[in-house]
């Protein structure tokens, strides 16, 4: 089971969990069963075309997916995978 | 100013004393705060530990950007201000703080919005820039302005109980410079999609966090001691208190300093982050103002008046609406009547808007009526002594 780390902003989708665990091949496949399983959370990972919105970055570990293989990158059994939203708050 | 030309007096030398007696930091690292500029934009819950400490530190000139002025209801997190300073520029009374901290440096003051007009010329006359704004079209506008005029800047944002940190632009040591916002973010969220800091709300002590980690990195960018965290992303998310630090890589599309670049100078922010006149945006609702609601309940005008807030702020304060928040009013209609004026009421006036828009297109409503001002209107106007969020 890889184990994919929810942000903040979208924890109103997963009833406030931090973490989903699915047994996934690539990272696409982990973010569909997200997606499936919580309503409303698709449209803010994923554009019209299917491709991962460009306000979100998706990291295995530390590393950026954009560096290895996009949504096709491999997962493996206790890969940590983190959705990392873009966040404005500080002033007011 | 070079800071081998910097000279400290006795007072200055006692204070600094627990920066001297670090050996990596010493006295050079001391004449390097007094002789560099730094930038903070914005002076609130970020502002707030990152002014107190650069002041505090020694940084020999500190500008502060903010045109907003200082309400109750940033007290709760922006440490800077008291009771005292409610209604005063925070601008303004940021530095009357920071000078009773701190005589030995020079504050300036810029009581302006940083637009793209000012912004180039104002972050010209610093070293470092450190943001600790609120809003996506200001966090793209400080970026580029740094990019282009080759600062570095030092970032920090909050949500919640969730913070991020990160060193923007820095120069390495091969004489380039590291990733900046862009790379991370290429382009913002649409509107909506992420809720701001009013509407999202935000722990007090987390901004005390991130901007003390903000304040530790314009220290080390300044001082050149340590590893900052330029090429990397930190993280901190309070309720689980778990931290992570991930890895920011330069974006070979990035459209100010990628390969091919198409951005030379600054853009207008609103329109990049989807944000537009209301009257280009969307269609106009019946609306009414409070003084016609307060007349309308003491003459008993027949209607009911709907509150869309959602249940906790309900728990904070309500004028006697029936709660039916937004996300539940298109399936609320077995209590929102067709044959009577329904008056819609939030917190001031735009989720009330949207729920009227919502239930006229799928439902064919046509008797509902905006509360222009929402619920702050109405304790502004006719209940004073209501508490306001």
């Amino acid at each position: 089971m890889a184990t994919l780390i929810i942000p903040t902003p979208l924890r109103k989708f997963t009833d406030g969990k931090s973490v989903f665990e699915a047994s996934a091949s690539d990272i696409r496949s982990l973010l569909k069963a997200l997606s499936t399983s919580h309503e409303g959370i698709q449209k803010h990972l994923f554009d019209d075309t299917g491709e991962l919105r460009s306000f979100i970055r998706v990291y295995i570990g530390d590393e950026d997916i954009n560096e290895l293989e996009g949504a096709e990158t491999k997962i493996h059994e206790r890969d940590e995978v983190s959705i990392i939203p873009a966040i404005a708050g500080g002033s007011k | 100013m070079s800071h081998y030309d910097i000279t400290f007096s006795k007072e200055e030398l006692e204070r600094y004393s627990r920066h001297l007696i670090i050996p990596e930091f010493n006295i050079e690292g001391q004449k390097k705060l007094k002789a560099s500029g730094v930038l903070v934009i914005g002076s609130g819950g970020l502002g707030s530990p990152l002014l107190l400490y650069l002041a505090a530190a020694g940084v020999g000139r500190i500008g502060i950007v903010d045109f907003d002025t200082v309400d109750e209801s940033n007290l709760q997190r922006q440490v800077l201000f008291g009771i005292q300073d409610v209604g005063e520029s925070k601008a303004t009374a940021a530095s009357k703080r920071l000078k009773s901290l701190n005589p030995y440096i020079t504050i300036e003051v810029h009581d302006t919005m940083l637009t793209a007009d000012n912004a180039r010329e104002l972050i010209r006359k610093y070293d470092v820039v450190a943001d600790g704004t609120d809003n996506f079209p200001t966090r793209y506008l400080v970026n580029d302005a740094c990019v282009l005029e080759n600062k570095v800047n030092v970032y920090a944002s909050i949500f919640r109980f969730e913070g991020q940190a990160s060193v923007f632009n820095e120069l390495l040591q091969d004489g380039t410079r590291g990733p900046n916002y862009r790379d991370l973010f290429p382009s913002p969220p649409p509107p909506g999609l992420v809720p701001s800091c009013a509407e999202g709300g935000v722990i007090g002590v987390l901004p005390g966090i991130l901007g003390s980690i903000q304040a530790l990195e314009v220290l080390k960018v300044i001082s050149g001691v340590g590893d900052t965290l330029s090429g990397r992303l930190f993280l901190f998310d309070a309720t689980v208190f778990s931290t992570r630090i991930l890895k920011v890589r330069k974006n070979k599309n990035n459209p100010l300093n990628g390969e091919h670049p198409t951005q030379t100078e600054l853009i207008n922010y609103e329109q990049f982050c989807g944000i537009v006149p209301t009257s280009e945006k969307q269609r106009e609702v019946a609306e009414m103002n409070v003084q016609k609601l307060d007349q309308w309940r003491k003459e008993g005008v027949k209607h009911l008046l709907i509150d869309v807030r959602e249940p906790y702020e309900y728990g904070i304060v309500e004028i006697g609406g029936e709660l039916i928040p937004l996300g539940t009013v298109l399936e609320s209609t077995n209590r929102i009547p067709k044959d009577i004026p329904v008056v819609v009421q939030c917190r001031s006036g735009v989720r009330s808007a949207t729920a009227i828009r919502e239930l006229e297109d799928v439902h064919g409503y046509t008797n509902l009526i905006n509360l222009t001002g929402g619920i702050l209107g109405w304790q502004e106007a006719i209940q004073p002594e209501l508490p306001r969020y």
